[in-house]
């Protein structure tokens, strides 16, 4: 397997009036295409910071964050988003669907940032959609939906774009154990199947489990399992 | 999909949505009431011909001039044709019954104003009637007056009761033509100055002239003010769109404080609209990072937010624009003939259309910049 995501001495620091706060120190890791990987760690460990610096939505203090071979330091604020929209797809824990879009709306919307006709986007979202196992659902608005079934449109936006990465911050903190494990039964899926790079920050242990390779994070500092 | 999420985003909040369009709605109807209040007061200017002169006296409009002063007038450079008139100021049974009274020289005047059209038998029909009027279309149709009615005036500055007889009605060929004047012989009132003060006859309020050419308007009004300089009646001329504005300064203030309280308003409607969309961007902050995080450029959230900003505010014109009209037409009605023509100009829709449009632009700015450069992080932070 190729190495996707390459992190050499990554520090984040943030200032708060005249407080300097340290949150990420000299991280390196290296994640293989296809791998499953679950960042743990306690709240203010820097999980979740990490997980922005690898999605391209945070940029490090000092380092390099080298993802599919490009490395995201070097770009600028719109080069990101374009980047983004390529290679990575989001899992939020509140699912952060639009409420005035449809199931298959929202799982659309990434769709707009490539060149598609019609036609062949319908036919992504509709693959989408039957592959989290919401066909009868499209319609659907977020409001009229449980919350398994706002991550499940949640992820088929995610996947739509066939995305490299997927990172999922906390996939499953706001869902009931039988709604969990179909979420986490679908991430498993994707990465085997169609072979996708999941870097899921969770702090449940058994959602952990899940995943091929265990990280924690404390106090900044990055200790494999 | 930017027009599905502007027009689903506008109505994510009825009553909000509603509460605003109606507070624009409310707001261009008042800037589109008082814009055709004020363009009502300036409609004898813009009705003014540019080929016409007024010769008054020098002192005021009130001393009147010697009919004597016609022949000089005629015979002056580059004048046409002159005809002169005399305010008669008589009340229709009652003082709220306002409408302008002109003694005039029949023949003379309808040829210095082509624009007021009579049909020809009522013109004859006029000029055999020396206590014969022509009356404006408008005019009639506020009282019911037809052909072959009397319409009795209590004099006010020629005193007396005076009896006329409708002979004819005048339309106006074009819009900004008035048609609420009541017109009557100036011989007939002259006859009967001369029973009450014979001192007074041979009098005119004010001649009216027609050039050849507008271009010398101000030579020639110099000119014939030049020739009466130093005379018993010393004359003042100008064009008639000068002599027009001059009765409008009159009420100068009056004009200023409305033209104020419209642009106050203009102000209103975005105040409305800048509130709402400053609290509907914030609530919205957590969509803005998400869609920042699909890899959405910021001008897809400017677009976004201006473009709600715009449609509430089209919604609000649009309904505005049309409540206006009842609302103008109600108060033509209960003014009656106190404004000549009292219709909203296509001046006046424009300016309310772009007024709000860029009103609209403008109220979504501010949060669109703010929402636009968002924080990502910060955003989604709201969220959780």
């Amino acid at each position: 397997m190729s190495t996707i995501i390459n992190i050499e001495n990554l520090s984040k620091t943030y200032h708060r009036d005249a407080e300097e706060l340290q949150v990420l120190k000299s991280i390196n890791m290296q994640v293989e295409n296809g791998e499953f990987l679950a960042l743990m760690g306690p709240s203010g460990s820097g999980k979740s910071t990490l997980l922005n610096m690898i999605a391209g939505l945070d940029t490090p203090t000092s380092g390099k964050v080298t993802i599919c071979g490009s490395e995201l330091s070097q770009m600028n604020e719109s080069q990101l988003a374009g980047w983004r929209s390529q290679h990575v797809g989001f899992i939020f824990q509140f699912y952060n669907l639009m409420p005035v879009l449809t199931a298959y709306e929202n799982v659309e919307l990434p769709l707009h940032l490539i060149n598609l006709s019609k036609e062949e986007r319908d036919k992504k979202i509709r693959l989408a959609l039957n592959l989290v196992g919401l066909p009868d659902r499209m319609d659907h608005y977020p409001n009229q939906l449980s919350g398994g079934q706002q991550q499940r449109v949640a992820i088929a936006r995610a996947i739509v774009t066939d995305p490299s990465i997927i990172v999922a911050d906390e996939p499953t903190g706001d869902l009931d154990r039988k709604s969990a494990e179909e979420i986490l039964n679908l991430m498993v899926r994707f990465n085997k199947e169609l072979g996708k790079t999941i870097i899921m920050v969770t702090h449940d242990p058994h959602a952990a489990g899940r995943a091929h390779i265990k990280k924690h994070l404390d106090k900044g500092t990055l200790n494999g399992a | 999909m930017i027009i599905k999420l502007i027009a689903r985003n506008v109505f994510r909040h009825k009553l909000r949505a509603i509460l605003t369009i109606l507070g624009v709605a409310i707001a261009v109807s008042s800037f589109g009431f008082i814009r055709t209040v004020i363009t009502a007061w300036y409609i004898g200017v813009e009705a003014s011909s540019s080929n016409r002169i007024v010769t008054r006296n020098a002192i005021s409009i009130g001393f009147p001039l010697p009919l004597a002063y016609k022949n000089k007038l005629e015979s002056t450079p580059d004048v046409l044709e002159v005809t002169y008139a005399n305010w008669f100021g008589g009340i229709y049974k009652d003082p709220g019954n306002f409408f302008a009274q002109f003694a005039i020289d029949p023949v003379s005047y309808f040829n210095v104003y082509p624009e007021y059209e009579v049909r020809p038998e009522q013109m004859q029909a006029f000029l055999k009637d020396r206590s014969g009027a022509i009356v404006g279309q408008k005019l009639a149709e506020r009282y019911g007056w037809k052909v072959g009615d009397i319409v009795p005036l209590t004099g006010t500055i020629y005193e007396g009761d005076w009896d006329f007889t409708i002979r004819g009605l005048y339309k106006g060929a074009k819009k900004s033509a008035d048609e609420t004047i009541f017109f009557f012989h100036w011989k007939y009132l002259d006859e009967r100055v001369a029973e009450i003060f014979p001192d007074f006859t041979g009098n005119v309020g004010f001649y009216i002239a027609t050039i050849d050419n507008p271009d010398n308007a101000a030579l020639v009004c110099q000119g014939i003010d030049e020739r009466f300089k130093n005379s018993a009646n010393e004359t003042l001329t100008e064009t008639e769109s000068a002599f027009q504005l001059s009765f409008v300064t009159m009420s100068s203030a009056i004009i200023s404080s409305l033209e104020i309280v419209s642009f106050v308003i203009i102000a209103i409607i975005m105040l409305v609209l800048a509130n709402t969309m400053v609290m509907s961007a914030r609530e919205r902050t957590s969509e803005y990072a998400v869609i920042k995080t699909l890899g959405f450029q910021p001008g897809f959230i400017y677009a976004m937010i201006v473009g709600e900003s715009l449609l509430l505010s089209s919604l609000g014109a649009l309904l505005g624009l049309l409540i206006t009209f009842p609302i103008v037409n109600g108060f033509a009605d209960a003014v009656g003939s106190f404004f000549p023509s009292f219709d909203i100009s296509t001046m006046t829709l424009i300016a309310a259309v772009i007024a709000t449009l860029v009103v609209g632009a403008l109220s979504g700015i501010m949060p669109a910049i703010r929402a636009a450069h968002l924080n990502i992080i910060d955003g989604l932070r709201q969220l959780s």
